[in-house]
């Protein structure tokens, strides 16, 4: 497959180890910020392939995961409701709520049907005038773009029983959080480039400015990463911070602006809850005023919520790279993927899936 | 669920639901993709899909970049790099 089968070929890779080895002479702690680079790493084996001096710590990249039990809660409560099509990305199904979780919903008989795009959920509600049709939208940016135009066009088409429960997250506010955290230990990112393919970089080069720290735009596939860690290296080793991008064929620094226009002009920032980290200042999306109609929240009215979250679960030091899933007492034993505690353990961008997938533990 | 995949695109239409919708095909997968993101795109160049979207064009140059850093690498060091393929067709 053209872009892909290239970039995962195994003398390249061990070229860019070697050209790392030769690179690092002391300890270096990177970050990368999406769990889909996190599940690439540890698949193709990279984590065991670098110089001892380097530490992969494993970031909050990962929306199921950092999507508050409320809202699964919430989603939960919508899903059970007799006239609803609950509509969701597939990775949302097995996220435990306090209770339970959507696919034990669907077994109980709800309508909660996997979507591969927002699209085919408005096209639900097209074929369903009778039916209330529901998009879980979550994701972060790379996602936005997607779930503005399904909003927008269902408005555009004056649809009625269309909504989307929206919990949009933001990549640079969680960054930031974790660079001001006084336990933080990140010298260096490894930015998410799909994110980036979307939002370009602007944005992240204050940050890396007011933190003093290097940032690479990073793709996805094993030679991507290589090559992002040995851009970090290199710019660490030097003492050069600012952004770099190692993800050319995908990536520019000013993005994709027609998709921004669209998020724009059907979201907004707000203030937003992370799952085991708590509220971080403007790092999320909700629908615009002019897009209330389409709010699930305002339209389904389901009572107080009180969450539950199990009291073993370290998921929330893992999202910030503080602890790794194998520092878990439950990991493996009360919590694995047929039975999880957590979200990043059923998640395929979750850090603990993949310690479990890739036997780290 | 940031996951992207690039694919080829076969064909681009006009469609009834006022989107320019068309589509990709991922090494003979193919698959309905939304490109109002990717207005200039055209038939035969590769894109990034995400959920049914097309987020960004891939530059087929910049994507040799990677195999140009690793034989200059190996220029400079005494890296053993065999020459890389570069792009190739699925």
């Amino acid at each position: 497959m053209k872009f892909v089968d290239e970039y995962r070929r195994e003398e390249d890779a061990q070229a860019f180890v070697r050209a790392i080895r030769a690179k690092v002479t002391r300890s270096w702690t990177l970050m990368e910020i999406c769990g889909g680079q996190t599940h690439t790493l540890l698949r193709s084996g990279i984590d065991r392939m670098l110089p001892p001096e380097i530490t992969l710590v494993h970031g909050p990249g990962c929306p199921v995961c950092v999507t508050p039990l409320t809202q699964i809660d919430r989603a939960l409560a919508i899903a059970s409701r007799p006239n609803v099509i609950f509509t969701s990305f597939g990775d949302m199904l097995r996220v435990p709520g306090s209770t339970t979780d959507l696919l034990t919903v669907k077994a109980r008989g709800g309508d909660v049907r996997m979507v591969y795009s927002p699209l085919d959920a408005v096209t639900l509600a097209r074929q369903n005038p009778e039916k209330e049709v529901v998009f879980f939208a979550v994701g972060f940016e790379t996602t936005a773009p997607a779930n503005a135009m399904a909003v927008r066009h269902a408005k555009s088409l004056g649809l009625t029983n269309f909504s989307v429960l929206a919990s949009h997250v933001l990549v640079p506010p969680a960054m930031e959080a974790i660079l001001s955290s006084p336990s933080n230990r990140v010298q260096a990112f490894l930015l998410a480039g799909h994110v980036c393919a979307v939002m370009g970089w602007t944005e992240y080069e204050p940050l890396a400015k007011s933190h003093g720290i290097p940032m690479v735009v990073t793709g996805f596939e094993p030679l991507d990463l290589l090559q992002g860690i040995h851009m970090a290296v290199d710019a660490l080793e030097a003492g050069r911070t600012g952004v770099e991008n190692q993800y050319v064929r995908t990536v520019s620094r000013e993005g994709n602006p027609a998709a921004r226009a669209v998020v724009n002009e059907v979201f907004e920032t707000c203030d937003r809850a992370w799952r085991g980290i708590g509220v971080i200042p403007k790092s999320g999306y909700r629908l615009r005023p002019e897009y209330a109609a389409y709010d699930a929240t305002l339209k389904f009215e389901v009572g107080a919520i009180t969450t539950e979250e199990p009291k073993e679960c370290i998921a929330g030091e893992i999202m910030q790279g503080l602890k790794r899933p194998s520092a878990c007492t439950a990991f493996g034993t009360r919590c694995t993927p047929e039975h999880p505690l957590g979200a990043p353990m059923v998640s395929s961008e979750g850090a603990c899936a993949a310690y479990w997938l890739y036997a780290r533990a | 669920m940031c996951l992207g995949v690039p694919g080829k695109v076969v064909s681009i239409e006009a469609s009834a639901v006022d989107m320019p919708m068309g589509v990709v095909s991922f090494a003979g997968i193919t698959k309905e993709v939304c490109f109002a993101y990717t207005p200039d795109i055209q038939v035969g160049e590769y894109v990034l899909v995400h959920v049914g979207f097309a987020i960004s064009k891939l530059d087929e140059d910049h994507a040799l970049e990677v195999f140009r850093t690793l034989k200059e690498m190996g220029e400079l060091g005494d890296l053993e790099i065999p020459q890389p393929s570069g792009a190739r067709t699925p």
